[in-house]
């Protein structure tokens, strides 16, 4: 609701859900079951999102302006018209690479404390 | 199956949330559902989903309620004078009625701080023209044996004491309890212990119970205190326990308790009525069932002794309504008028709301159009009302802290409870349920009417806003503030003029320029007449001698201080039957009592140091009982039995009101205090010195401490007041409140006046392009002024009518309270018919001011 968007670092940290949905859209439009099973594939299964939490999140993110949902739709023959489909927008995806920095960062301290693998 | 209760379960999401993604979670769900195999993983499911329902629900409200009240915090910023206004309001209302409540829950609802308080009764002896007569000890062990009604009974009585050897002498306000009070009230001592059978038994060593206070006063606070020997009335005595803070009994004046001792002979007389009775009913029994067999009791005994029982009843009434009819009443006008305040403040915020709601017409339309659904502003719009309730709410209860002391007075002294109610738990939920009830009933409804209009039409330049509905419905919330605050004008006069005309009333005397003190003389000590006489004699002369002083007297007991002392009187050598039509209040007085208390002498001569013992008995007697013995006649000289003696008449004074202000009173005897056999009538020994002085308190007072401590220096001063005082403390829980109702009706009026300018003034700006035309056609200010006059007047009409109406009900329901004040007092209505034209009148000024000032060339243009 807010008139400008923020800057990409005020929305940091993120909840993990939320930084999962948004790598769930990065090469692709997925609609809520789809994000589901990207992220459940991608953390092999230790990450299983309810459909409460993503669509809360979801709520926030279209709120937030990290993604949008898409009028473009698959062939017919795959689609399911009560689905809807999302999709990462520029400030979506500035934010998630906001985030993975963090995360970089955060990492490479740990590392020099040899809390991580990796050279010091 | 399966799908409807994971539907239902979605219930808990907002309805906005619902809509949009509640079909692909069924989808999502019914996927997880296929897959689940086998019952065990079907039942992980379902827990699985019931909490991420639960939790995610809780979420998704909680972020629609921050927005909310971000949102809320920024539009109620913008218009700071409407937030403020309806904040105050509602904390109008709520203050009222918070400490309204408190008090009366305090004294009529809340529980006896007892164990189980609904079990504890009170029994009185029932006279005729008495129905809360105390029992002589005879009748209280004989309803004790007999009845089975109840598990246990106790009695006790009240008697003062002096305490001497703990610094100065001071005048403690005892009750005698029988052994058996403690444990039936199921009371537990701080310290030490309660009474026990062995303690109340006839010789005895003295025991004692110290309150918490006098514990603190007096012995700092000391738990070695048990054991220790203290003097009472020169009667050694051993303190055993101490009561917690919070324990009053009978009453919180009380500050230490001995046990009842009953001699063989105090069960002789059945007239000798001094015991209050308290019972503990049997489990399972009612009250009526008890009052049935309590009848039965007393009929029994009425056939036993018929004749000194034989007109006397039973009275059980719960301990918890032993309060007087007027505090109960006081209570309920103070709760009633509460409520008028509240329905006025409600009905001022759902005005304001809805004014609100219809200036923010076009911004609501642009959020439904923009697509937020109805459920969405309506939520927008109680979440704004609703946090303007809370902050009036918080506001109100802030007041109602500061407000809860001074209405402190209106607690009655006869309950056992502190004297001050707090502001505490139950009193917040109290507040809560309110604030909560005016935000949604009156933040609710005016959201909804709003949000039904927020459509497109909104949007159109132009667009009047309101129609007539609304405006109806508004009118409607002014004629009813009206309403209220007419009830309320009338209640709180009538109540003034009560409370006028009672301070008005002449008591019978003059106060002024009168201290009192009391200085109670203990016995034995003083058991001989003339071993008092000494002691009068000698404070007298010295007072009388000091600069300023006119008049000094002793009496038994100060007018409206005691309005007991009532006996039988007998005529002919016959006592008559003690009714009402038979009997007169006793006295013993020093001579110059009279003077002392400005009570004029019409006849006769006054009582004399030479009225001794072995002189005829002498009787100075007031006009009524000489209106009812001897109508027409001389009374000097003439002859009545009173108090186990014959007595003369000698003088014939002014009557007084003994029973305070607002009771009829006994016709009054004044008898000589030489003239009682030494130990008799003990309880009627001169104990009130009353001094007429020029002079100021401050400058008496000393001086009278000095003259006592002379006389005795063992002699402990106590309650000292003005007569002035006293008088004044009559009519003092009536002050309070109407000074509270005075305070609501002001509020009212101020509320209801608010309503009208609202009305009018929104009714002149949508109409203002008609205005404009008509006086461009040429109308003159008087009929514009006439047109805005005339539906404030039709405003006011049909809220008064209706309002004067249920004021006179209001008036007839609390005829108890109005001191022979009629209900439909004219003069009364007549000021408050006056009040609210006035109220009228300004509510319209503004409006019509403006209605005139409408420039027809800009208003027309505006079309």
């Amino acid at each position: 609701m807010s008139d400008k968007w923020p800057q990409p670092e005020a929305l940091l940290p993120l909840p993990p859900s939320t930084f999962h949905i948004l790598l769930a859209l990065a090469d692709e439009d997925r609609h809520g079951y789809a994000i589901i099973q990207d992220v459940a594939a991608r953390t092999g299964g230790a990450l299983k999102l309810s459909a409460g939490t993503l669509y809360r999140s979801i709520q926030r993110m279209l709120e937030q302006g990290l993604i949008v949902e898409t009028q473009e739709r698959p062939a017919p023959e795959l689609d399911d018209e009560r689905r809807r489909y999302y999709r990462i927008v520029p400030f979506g995806a500035a934010v998630a690479r906001a985030e993975a920095h963090r995360l970089t960062e955060l990492v490479s301290m740990a590392r020099e404390r040899g809390f991580a693998p990796g050279r010091v | 199956m399966t799908m409807s209760v994971y539907k239902a379960l979605l219930h808990l999401y907002p309805a906005s949330f619902r809509a949009e993604y509640g079909a692909e979670m069924c989808a999502i769900f019914a996927r997880r559902r296929r897959d689940a195999a086998g019952p065990p993983a079907v039942a992980v499911l379902w827990a699985a989903t019931f909490f991420d329902v639960l939790f995610n629900a809780a979420a998704v409200h909680w972020d629609i309620l921050r927005q909310d009240l971000r949102y809320t915090v920024r539009s109620l910023g913008r218009s700071p004078g409407f937030a403020l206004t309806a904040i105050l309001v509602a904390a109008l209302g709520v203050g009222a009625n918070t400490a309204a409540f408190s008090v009366t829950d305090f004294v009529l609802i809340r529980p006896l701080p007892f164990a189980e308080p609904e079990r504890l009764a009170k029994l009185w002896q029932r006279l005729p023209g008495y129905t809360r007569m105390e029992l002589s000890p005879a009748n209280y062990r004989d309803w004790k044996h007999v009845s089975t009604a109840f598990d246990s009974m106790g009695a006790f009585y009240e008697l003062s004491v002096n305490l001497v050897g703990q610094g100065d002498p001071e005048r403690l306000d005892r009750a005698v309890v029988t052994a058996d009070m403690f444990p039936l009230l199921g009371a537990h001592p701080l310290l030490g212990r309660v009474f026990a059978a062995p303690d109340d038994r006839a010789g005895a060593a003295g025991t004692l119970m110290l309150s918490y206070p006098l514990w603190q006063a007096v012995f700092g606070g000391d738990a070695g205190v048990l054991g220790r020997r203290v003097t009472l009335d020169n009667e050694p005595y051993t303190v055993i326990g101490v009561m917690p803070p919070d324990f009053h009994f009978p009453s919180r004046q009380v500050e230490i308790w001995t046990p009842a001792r009953f001699q063989e002979q105090d069960f002789q007389d059945r007239g000798d009525n001094y015991l209050e009775v308290v019972a503990r009913l049997r489990r399972g029994v009612s009250l009526e069932r008890a009052r049935a067999e309590m009848d039965v009791v007393a009929a029994q005994l009425a056939r036993q002794y018929p004749k000194e029982n034989k007109r006397v009843g039973a009275n059980v009434i719960r301990l918890r309504d032993e309060i007087s009819e007027q505090s109960r009443l006081l209570l309920m006008a103070l709760s009633g008028a509460a409520l008028c305040v509240l329905l006025i403040a409600c009905a001022n915020l759902a005005n304001l709301l809805l004014a609100r709601a219809l200036a923010r017409q076009k911004e609501l339309s642009v959020r439904a159009a923009m697509g937020a659904g109805r459920e969405r502003l309506v939520r927008q719009l109680v979440t704004e009302n609703l946090v303007l309730a809370m902050l009036g709410g918080l506001l109100g209860v802030v007041a109602a802290i500061a407000a809860v002391p001074l209405l402190a007075r209106l607690v009655p002294n006869s309950l056992p409870i502190a004297q001050a109610p707090s502001v505490d738990f139950r009193v917040l939920i109290f507040a809560g349920l309110l604030t909560g009830l005016t935000g949604i009933g009156f933040g609710v409804f005016p959201a909804l009417r709003a949000s039904g209009r927020a459509d497109l039409s909104g949007l159109r330049e132009g667009a009047r806003a309101g129609g007539g509905r609304k405006e109806r419905l508004r009118s409607s919330l002014v004629i009813a503030e009206v309403m209220a605050s007419v009830i309320l004008l009338v209640s709180a006069g009538l109540l003034m003029r009560a409370l006028w005309r009672l301070q008005a009333t002449d008591p019978g005397f003059s106060s002024e320029g009168v201290l009192t003190l009391r200085t109670a003389l203990p016995m034995p000590k003083y058991e001989g007449t003339a071993r008092r006489a000494e002691f009068y004699t000698r404070v007298l002369s010295d007072t009388r001698a000091l600069p300023g002083v006119s008049a000094a007297a002793y009496i038994s007991f100060l007018p409206m201080v005691m309005r007991g002392g009532i006996w039988p009187v007998g005529m002919d050598g016959e006592e008559r039957e003690r009714t009402e039509a038979h009997t007169a209040s006793m006295r013993f007085v020093t001579p110059g009592f009279f003077a002392a208390l400005g009570i004029p002498l019409h006849m006769g001569r006054d009582v004399e140091e030479s009225d001794t013992i072995d002189r005829p008995f002498a009787a100075v007697v007031s006009e009524s009982f000489v209106r009812r013995y001897w109508p027409d006649q001389n009374p000097l000289g003439r002859h009545f039995q009173l108090a186990f003696h014959d007595r003369m008449v000698v003088g014939v004074v002014g009557d007084i009101r003994v029973r305070g202000l607002e009771r009829n009173s006994e016709p009054q005897v004044y008898l000589s205090y030489k003239q009682v056999q030494d130990g008799w009538l003990a309880f009627y020994s001169p104990q009130d010195l009353v001094v007429r002085s020029s002079a100021s308190t401050g400058a008496l007072l000393p001086a009278l401490r000095r003259i006592i401590r002379s006389a005795d220096a063992q002699q402990p001063v106590s309650e000292v007041r003005t007569m002035a005082q006293i008088v004044e403390a009559e009519t003092a829980s009536r002050s309070a409140q109407v000074r509270v109702l005075a305070v609501f009706a002001a509020i009212a009026f101020l509320l209801a006046g608010v309503g009208i300018h609202g009305l009018l003034s929104f009714a002149v700006s949508r109409r203002a392009q008609e205005i404009g035309v008509r006086i461009a056609l040429g109308a003159r200010p008087g009929t514009i002024v006439k047109m805005v006059l005339r539906q404030g007047v039709l405003l006011a009409a049909a809220g008064v009518l209706p309002g004067v109406a249920l004021a006179y009900a209001a008036g007839r329901a609390m005829q108890a309270l109005l001191a022979g004040v009629q209900p439909g007092d004219a003069p009364t209505f007549a000021a408050a018919a006056g009040l609210c034209v006035l109220m009228t009148l300004l509510g319209c000024l503004f409006p019509a001011l403006r209605a005139v000032r409408v420039d027809p060339i800009t208003a027309i243009r505006a079309e």
